[in-house]
């Protein structure tokens, strides 16, 4: 990552949006993109990632702030001269043109000679794999394809920045994953400028340099997916991101690293101290599903509990175990389909425990 | 139950037998409803009645579609009416079709009081042997007093005169009547105007007179819209029915006067359809109904002139509104100076032509 | 079909599959019909009969034949170009038929209908019939021709005798030549005068002004329909009522209410008038002429133009206009390139609706049309229910009813049919 703020191609400068005048939809955005990355704005729906995404196309004023492309602020630059590509969600090809003539769209609005444009056109088709489908028009393919052309189309004027807002939310499961891998490769290859827009996390954390996780009009954690996934900083992001486990207790004492939590039943956890308010303080605890050992050696881990076998879900590679422990009975344990595995029974009684590094005591949430 | 059935069949036929014992001949009149169904009541069917208790005259308002309403009877073969009043136009028609019973007027009408035959007396109004005449209406010119200055127009020339009386004049869309009176305004006397028209020239001669004024003319095709444009000051001069312009005048109290020259007189009157059921009652009916005096008196209920030359005289008051009705008759003598005729034969001949003439005429600017 | 060469399959019960198959199809078919069947009776009725009536009546000429039925044949092999009135024998048949037709009062339906070749023949034939009655053929003493020319010197002119030659068979096509301002003698068709000529030039005005408020449809509906798109539901619907108003109103009440905004001491007069932008004599002329017509059609046909075009701009994706823009396109662009060639589907859907609409009105025109203003349909009511013309009222229907199709084919060249969306 660039040293300077000067050196990031996309930057956000205390952007504020609000449609009614009311409600603020994003919240003193701050945001660097550097040239070259995948960066991926994740968050539930209404959280204001497309907004932020709609600012920086042009299509939405910002209420407050100032966006810079390239070091320029761009504010009052009109769409057409962002030169930033875009993907929809309903890829937005235009029904009444060929493949061929939606990809030849920009460059002819650019007034690029004929043979350029279609050396151009092409290329771009080839890359996607669609060489020969030029003369179809939109109607005649596939979803897959058509969000390939789009892709396409957003590419070949060589912008600076593509954005693609949840380009591949209206495909099937295993089309997406295919889709995922063809972006991710494209954007490899190109080494062009992405910010994408999901609400699908496998496909942030798949395909991302960075993943910004949005909630509320706020970026809640801004990381590479591993560190999102590893080391969430609130327990908004370690809910979102992946499964979880969460344990409400109030803080009873500290240490420079860890503290103790004590949950309603009584129990006391000791934890890896995150992002807590203080002793005597409410927090949630978060603790990955795999994280968690079923009969643990003794000594092992410092944190065992007596929890309670609810429901078990078969899924093959693992068992997906729902047990009631320190007072939740939503405590979720992958116990892994190895040939030595413990049996375990609905209702059978087991000893659980974790590492006092893989409980992270993070900010009191109300559920 | 069975009671009550025969009680009802009782009263029913109680009911029916007094019906008739109080009116023996029951006379369905068709007419134009309105105000002119009443002035023909009160003129004649009142009277009639009182002095035969045992008719009865029922009114049928449809005279609008008399002659295609007729035209069904006869073809079901079933005939209700006795009577109908129609336009000349529809009574040559259906007298051509054989729908209506042909008379001789001397024989079947009263003479004047004087003893002039009913054929002298109705003169050119017997356009047909089944035309039973009743009264005379005119197609005349009203304007606006307040726009014509010291000296409102008097002659049918002034119509055509766009220096002397600048402005709109309104006319209807028809070639009836203004293809007259452009010849009139051109100098041909009235009894000459149908001969005159009746050689292309003529007609050239009609329509280059009317090339004169074209661009100054409102065409009016719905008899209310003279009287509304002049209201409104949308035009100087209007060409408009009689009656619609004695409302105007005398009832509503516009700005409006009217002038009498070359004034188109039109007609209306009776038929009697061929197997109407009472035949006998509406000769008598009739002899009554189309006296002197009886023409005369509708002319209290209504501003239209009795067609007979005889009841001019015996004109009188208006029923209402108590003024003197002479002055506003169309027939009357000082009005009726210089007139004209419709003349039906001319146009059941040449209405299509003229009219197909009249619209191109029209349609060229 | 030889059995031999197709193995038949059967069904369990051993019929043959195919004739199973045939079976329940048929049954599906005859619901099918059972069901479209009360509809097609309706429209049978009051559509395809009543039409199919017109496209007859246009050139129906049975009733000569009807009225004179000895003389028609025999006047056929008469040749009007010989110069000569027919011969004995015609006049004959003439006297013959005219007495049992005059007698029977219908000589004079044949007299009106003749009287539209020629002035004059009608008030011709009443005088005829009149005296035919009371001819006696028996008791002739002079010729038959002798005797039909004493009634009126007409009969004894060639020229009469042509137009009877001419129109004495079962179909005539002299109210289609009518309706196209042309005529027949016996040297052929040819123009009418000058000063007969109305109907090709009201066909011209009628397509002329039916374009005129097409296009100013267009115009004045795109720009309320595409707001009516973008708006909140909500919104939208509330402006559809308004949009929808026009049709609420009484046609009284509308015809009224231009007349007292349009007219030369009308509102908009009055207010130009007082702000000083026209002269009292400069009022302008906004009724009773074209502008009165153009007007108030565009006022009533502008929903039917709207409505196509909202449902389809209803469907066009906003994201299409954004993508057009994030690829460098001007909005103007977007719109020429992206969005107006999607909306082409809603144009041609309004534009033939209203084109349609506008070519058969005729009440709308009546009132504020003047003379300048009328349109053909006014022509085929008056003749319909005024002069009782009702061959060439049919003949100018047909033609009316070709145009439309014509025009219709045209688009369908042009445009395309299948990228019509009424919604």
């Amino acid at each position: 990552m660039p040293e300077n703020k000067e050196d990031y191609l996309v930057r956000f400068e205390n952007v504020q949006k609000s449609y009614d005048g009311e409600i603020l939809v994003v919240k003193d955005l701050n945001l660097n993109m550097a040239k070259g990355e995948f960066l991926t704005m994740l968050g539930p729906s209404g959280s204001g990632k497309t907004t932020c995404l709609m600012m920086l196309a042009g299509f939405e004023p910002a209420t407050h702030g100032e966006i810079f492309l390239d070091n320029i602020p761009i504010n009052r630059v009109p769409p057409h001269k962002r030169g930033i590509g875009m993907v929809f969600q309903s890829y937005a090809l235009f029904p009444h043109m060929t493949i061929g003539e939606n990809l030849a769209f920009p460059l002819e609005v650019r007034k690029m000679g004929k043979s350029e444009r279609e050396e151009k056109v092409k290329n771009a088709l080839d890359m996607v794999q669609l060489g020969s489908f030029a003369d179809r028009r939109p109607a005649q393919l596939s979803g897959g394809q058509q969000q390939r052309v789009a892709v396409a189309r957003s590419l070949v004027f060589d912008p600076d920045v593509v954005l693609m807002d949840e380009p591949l939310g209206a495909l099937d499961k295993n089309l997406r994953e295919q889709m995922q891998y063809e972006i991710k490769h494209i954007h490899e290859r190109l080494g062009v400028t992405v910010l994408y827009v999901t609400h699908d996390q496998s496909e942030a954390l798949t395909m991302s340099d960075r993943v910004a996780v949005f909630d509320a009009g706020v970026i809640q954690q801004l990381a590479p997916p591993n560190i999102l996934y590893e080391e969430p900083e609130n327990a908004f992001v370690a809910d979102f991101i992946g499964d979880n486990n969460c344990l409400h207790g109030i803080v009873t004492s500290e240490t420079e690293n860890g503290c103790v939590v004590k949950t309603e039943d009584g129990s006391e956890i000791k934890a890896n101290k995150i992002n807590i308010a203080g002793v005597g303080k409410p927090s949630t605890l978060s603790i990955r599903p795999e994280r968690v050992i079923v009969n643990p050696e003794p000594g092992q881990v410092p944190n065992v509990f007596e929890a309670k076998a609810a429901e078990l879900i078969y899924l093959g590679d693992h068992i997906r175990t729902r047990m009631e422990v320190c007072g939740n009975d939503n405590f979720y344990v992958k116990i892994p389909n190895s040939s030595h595995h413990a049996d375990l029974n609905k209702g059978d009684t087991v000893k659980i425990g974790w590492n006092e590094y893989d409980c992270r005591a993070l900010d009191a949430t109300n559920n | 139950m069975k009671t009550f059935i025969q009680c009802s069949l009782a009263t029913a036929i109680l009911a029916a037998s007094v019906s008739t014992a109080q009116a023996e001949t029951e006379m369905v009149v068709v007419s134009w409803g309105g105000a002119y169904t009443k002035s023909q009541t009160k003129a004649y069917h009142e009277p009639y009645m009182k002095m035969n208790p045992d008719v009865k005259i029922v009114n049928d308002d449809s005279a609008a579609e008399g002659a295609s309403k007729l035209r069904a009877q006869a073809e079901a073969g079933k005939i209700s009416w006795d009577l109908v009043d129609v336009v000349p136009d529809d009574a040559v028609a259906l007298c051509d079709e054989g729908l209506a019973i042909e008379i001789d007027h001397d024989k079947l009408l009263a003479p004047a009081p004087d003893g002039t035959l009913p054929s002298v007396d109705f003169g050119d109004a017997l356009v047909s042997p089944c035309f039973i005449p009743q009264i005379v209406y005119s197609t005349t010119i009203g304007f606006r007093t307040d726009k014509v200055g010291s000296t409102p127009p008097t002659s049918i020339n002034d119509v055509f005169d766009t220096k002397k009386y600048p402005g709109k004049r309104a006319l209807q869309k028809n070639p009836v009547g203004n293809l007259e009176w452009a010849l009139m305004a051109d100098g041909v006397a009235g009894k000459d105007v149908y001969e005159v028209l009746g050689t292309d020239e003529g007609v050239k001669r009609a329509f280059k007179k009317l090339d004169t004024i074209k661009k100054d003319v409102v065409w009016w095709t719905k008899g209310a819209q003279p009287g509304q444009l002049l209201a409104d000051g949308e035009v100087v001069m209007a060409s408009a029915y009689n009656g619609r312009l004695f409302s105007a005048i005398v009832e509503n109290k516009q700005p409006v006067g009217m002038m009498w020259d070359a004034q188109l007189f039109e007609l209306d009157g009776w038929i009697i359809p061929k197997g109407a059921p009472h035949l006998e009652e509406v000769y008598k009916y009739l002899k009554f109904a189309t006296d002197t005096q009886r023409l005369a008196d509708q002319a209290k209920y209504i501003s239209y002139g009795p067609a007979r030359k005889s009841s001019a005289a015996l004109v009188g008051k208006h029923a209402e509104l108590g003024i003197d009705m002479a002055p506003h008759m169309p027939t009357n003598p000082v009005n009726a100076k210089n007139t004209l005729f419709k003349d039906i034969n001319f146009w059941a001949d040449r209405k299509e032509e003229l009219a197909e003439k009249f619209e191109a005429w029209l349609a060229k600017s | 079909m030889s059995q031999s060469d197709t193995s038949t399959l059967k069904t369990a019960d051993g019929i043959s599959l195919k004739l199973s198959l045939q079976r329940s199809l048929r049954r599906k078919k005859r619901n099918a019909l059972l069901l479209v069947a009360p509809l097609f009776l309706f429209i049978l009725i009051t559509f395809i009969i009543p039409i199919a009536y017109m496209l007859v009546r246009s050139v129906d000429n049975q009733i000569f034949a009807e009225i004179l039925p000895t003389t028609a044949p025999l006047l056929a092999k008469w040749d009007p170009l010989s110069g000569n009135t027919p011969d004995e024998e015609v006049f004959k048949a003439f006297i013959t038929d005219g007495k049992v037709a005059a007698q029977a009062k219908t000589i004079n339906r044949l007299g009106k209908r003749l009287n539209y070749e020629k002035s004059g023949i009608s008030s011709l034939f009443r005088k005829t019939g009149r005296n035919l009655r009371k001819l006696e053929p028996e008791k002739l003493t002079t010729s038959y021709k002798e005797a039909l020319i004493k009634i009126d010197k007409k009969w004894g002119q060639v020229d009469t005798w042509e137009i009877l030659h001419r129109e004495s068979g079962k179909y005539t096509k002299s109210y289609f030549l009518s309706a196209v301002d042309m005529k027949y003698d016996a040297n052929g068709m040819q123009w009418k005068d000058d000063d007969s000529r109305i109907y090709l030039n009201l066909f011209k005005r009628t397509l002329w002004l039916s374009f005129l408020i097409t296009f100013l449809t267009v115009l004045l509906g795109y720009p309320i329909a595409y707001l009516l798109a973008t708006l909140k539901t909500s919104t939208s619907n509330l402006l559809i009522i308004l949009v929808l108003l026009p049709f609420w109103t009484s046609l009284l009440v509308r015809t009224s209410s231009w007349i007292a905004l349009l007219q030369k001491e009308g509102v908009i007069n009055d207010f130009l008038f007082a702000i000083g932008l026209i002269t009292d004599e400069g009022r302008l002329a906004m009724i009773h002429n074209q502008t009165g017509t153009v007007i108030a059609m565009t006022h009533i046909l502008l929903p039917f133009m709207i409505l196509p075009l909202f449902s389809v701009m209803k469907t066009i994706n906003p994201s299409y206009v954004r993508a057009a823009r994030s690829m460098g396109a001007t909005s103007f662009t977007a719109f020429r390139r992206v969005y107006f060639p999607n909306t082409i589907a809603g144009i041609g859907a309004g534009g033939i609706l209203v084109f349609i609409l506008s070519i058969g009105y005729y009440i709308t025109p009546a009132l504020v049309g003047g003379t300048q203003g009328t349109l053909i349909s006014n022509f085929i009511a008056y003749h319909i229910s005024g002069s009782l013309n009702w061959g060439l009222a049919a003949a100018l229907g047909t033609i009316l009813l070709l145009l439309v199709v014509a025009l219709y084919i045209l688009y369908d060249k042009i445009v395309g049919i299948d990228n019509m969306k009424l919604g």
